[in-house]
């Protein structure tokens, strides 16, 4: 017997896997050298190669596997779907290779064909579409009723409520907003004041921009900047953890010791957000008020003395009640919004992404629906 | 001539699969400085199940995560298949090291069928198809089946989240695997079974098997050696019953306890560990 190659001490081993055609009595004998592993296939282009090698190869052939370096489970499949899942008839190969082949020949499953789009399916998705978003309306009007019945259990013992909880988000979600909605409030004041400025010193109204900014600010920018800020900071933090919460399965947790999620998560979110938004609208209004009153004094010369003035007149005390009644229901709003995605949370991280996406994107369309609903309700009742 | 096949495929052949010399292990707090492991020793040699035990805190799990270069060394040197363990973390490192996390560590967003995959797709050289037959096979090796692969790792049950892990951590047929605490929070039936599909795959997939193990009876049906990690460093490193005949006070605790007793008759019970 010939001494193999690899014992030869100049021997240095081509790795890469490939398929020689050789000469044999029988016809034509492919020999499968070099590594045949799914590390090797990583190379680029290397798969492409070796396809175009094994086209119009099959088992009808003689194949011999014996000088491979290695065959994977991975090299071993690709060889078994180039022979049509079937074993060759003159096969040579080493033990070790027999059991890795036997192996994938047992496992390989027929993949089942993807299914085709029809008209039929497109319909049923639709389908399927509408009764989902009727199932989330269904369990957001539901949330919204139980926390009226939790209103009812607190209001009837007061000393059993969550106060902690309740302190805490007030703390969380306004003392610690307070920064942000107040830079953003003072410059959207700055840029109002500016271009409102420019406008109206064509028509020499200058005096004019005291009511301009007041209404717009006061009844309608205000609340709805800090609506917006809070829906994209608070909103998302509650779907966040409410749906860490379950999937690391607090709230089974919670709901076997008895206690109410409705009551202990949503309850306490809701009332903060309800003290809350109102609180924050005032400070993000006041801001906007001085940055525009800043601009106002700059552009054109209208003293901030003038404009403290002039602004009871230009706006009556009705837009107050209105905004702050406004920032009361965004508030509820935002904290149910985020709390309901939260509980819709499945346990993966997947759905945890889309939920929080969701509460944000929801919440922030729901407040400026809303917005325009108020809008218009009270453009009727004339305040 | 299979064997002499086998040796070429390894980077260096001959060398132990895994050498460890001189380690030490320091973490400092500002207040407090912790030696966890001070001049540990340890080689791991080809085809062995080798375990590692040692009390809580000894830092064996810092050890198994050291070897997988997830950890770096305070001092020492690592070796693995040859080569310092910071080359391992190249692209492709899942043909190399097998890792089964003690909770799995499926990504929950993909299917079980893809998790297992996932290795192999990220290669992206080979053809979908192809993959998916490679993961199909490996997902009925470690004994799932065909229409579990359409689940999402939520829907699984313990042992099946450890043996869609396993199959992951085997996709690219790595020769040397490490476990971290395979069985446990198994029940016994899924513990066996575990341990059974393991001693399976390392006879037919001829792997090293490093784990860290608390669970007696894992320990003695798997192991053809035990490392006792204690004061710091490896006290002893030898085949089971050597090792319950050393004389230490941990290894008195731990294996001639009460649970000894029970180990002592699995110990009889499974000469293959012997």
């Amino acid at each position: 017997m010939a001494t193999p190659p690899w014992m030869h001490p100049d021997f240095m081993p081509d790795f890469t896997p490939r398929i020689e055609q050789q000469p044999a009595p029988e016809g034509v004998r492919l020999r499968v050298l070099g590594q045949w592993t799914a590390a090797q296939f990583a190379q680029p282009r290397l798969l492409k190669t070796l396809r175009a090698g094994l086209a119009g190869t099959s088992a009808q052939q003689a194949w011999d596997l014996s000088e491979a370096e290695q065959l994977d489970h991975v090299g071993a499949q690709l060889l078994w779907d180039q022979w049509g899942r079937q074993w060759p008839s003159n096969l040579a190969l080493l033990p070790q290779q027999k059991a890795v082949l036997e192996r994938v020949a047992r496992f390989t499953v027929v993949p089942p064909k993807p299914r085709k789009t029809t008209w039929m399916g497109s319909y049923l998705a639709l389908g399927a579409w509408v009764l989902h978003a009727g199932d989330h309306l269904k369990s957001f009007v539901r949330l919204i009723g139980q926390l009226a019945l939790n209103l009812g259990t607190l209001a009837r013992a007061p000393q059993e409520g969550p106060w902690r909880d309740l302190t805490g988000h007030i703390y969380r979600i306004g003392a610690t907003a307070l920064p942000i909605t107040a830079l953003v409030g003072f410059l959207i004041g700055v840029v109002l004041a500016y271009l409102t400025s420019q406008q109206l010193r064509q028509f020499g109204a200058d005096a004019y921009i005291v009511n301009i900014l007041g209404i717009a600010l006061i009844r309608e920018l205000g609340p709805m900047l800090a609506a917006i800020l809070i829906a994209g900071r608070s909103g998302s933090a509650i779907t966040a953890q409410i749906g860490v919460m379950r999937v690391t399965d607090e709230l089974d947790a919670m709901r076997v010791m008895g206690i109410s999620h409705s009551f202990r998560l949503v309850m306490p979110r809701a009332m903060a957000l309800a003290v809350v938004m109102p609180l924050i609208s005032v400070w993000t209004t006041l801001c906007a008020l001085a940055g525009g009153m800043l601009a106002a004094d700059v552009s054109l010369g209208i003293t901030p003395t003038f404009f403290l003035n002039a602004l009871p007149q230009a706006v009556s005390i009705g837009n107050l009640g209105l905004a702050t009644s406004k920032s009361v229901v965004f508030g509820m709003l935002i904290a149910l919004i985020g709390c309901h995605f939260g509980l819709r949370v499945q346990p993966n991280t997947q759905s945890l992404g889309e939920g929080t996406t969701a509460s944000v994107v929801t919440s922030i369309t729901v407040v400026i629906l809303v917005d325009a609903l108020f809008a218009v309700l009270f453009k009727e009742v004339g305040i | 001539m299979a064997e002499e096949l086998a040796e070429a495929l390894l980077p260096a052949s001959g060398a132990p699969m895994v050498d460890i010399r001189k380690l030490w292990s320091v973490f400092e707090t500002p207040e407090k400085r912790f030696v966890v492991h001070q001049d540990l020793d340890l080689t791991v040699q080809r085809g062995e199940v080798l375990s590692i035990v040692g009390g809580s805190g000894s830092g064996k799990t810092v050890l198994l995560r050291q070897i997988l270069g997830l950890e770096s060394p305070t001092k020492g040197e690592i070796f693995v298949l040859g080569q310092p363990v910071g080359q391992l973390g190249r692209k492709g490192a899942a043909s190399r090291i097998g890792m089964l996390f003690q909770h799995g560590a499926l990504f929950s967003a993909f299917s079980v069928l893809e998790n297992i995959a996932f290795p192999l797709r990220e290669l992206r050289t080979l053809p979908s198809a192809l993959v998916r037959e490679a993961a199909m096979v490996k997902l009925q090796m470690v004994g799932l089946k065909p229409e579990d692969g359409d689940k999402m790792p939520s829907d699984l049950s313990g042992g099946m989240i450890k043996r869609a892990a396993l199959a992951r951590a085997l996709i690219m047929d790595p020769p040397l695997l490490l476990l971290d605490e395979p069985t446990a929070g198994l029940d016994p039936d899924s513990s066996d079974g575990f341990v059974t599909l393991l001693r399976s795959l390392h006879r037919e997939l001829e792997l090293t098997v490093i784990m860290v193990t608390h669970d007696l009876d894992t320990l003695f049906e798997l192991s053809t050696r035990i490392a006792v990690v204690a004061d710091r460093r490896v006290i002893v490193a030898a085949a089971p019953k050597d090792v319950i005949a050393f004389q230490h006070p941990f290894i008195h605790d731990f294996f001639l306890g009460e649970r000894g007793q029970r180990a002592m008759e699995l110990l009889r019970e499974y000469p293959f560990a012997v």
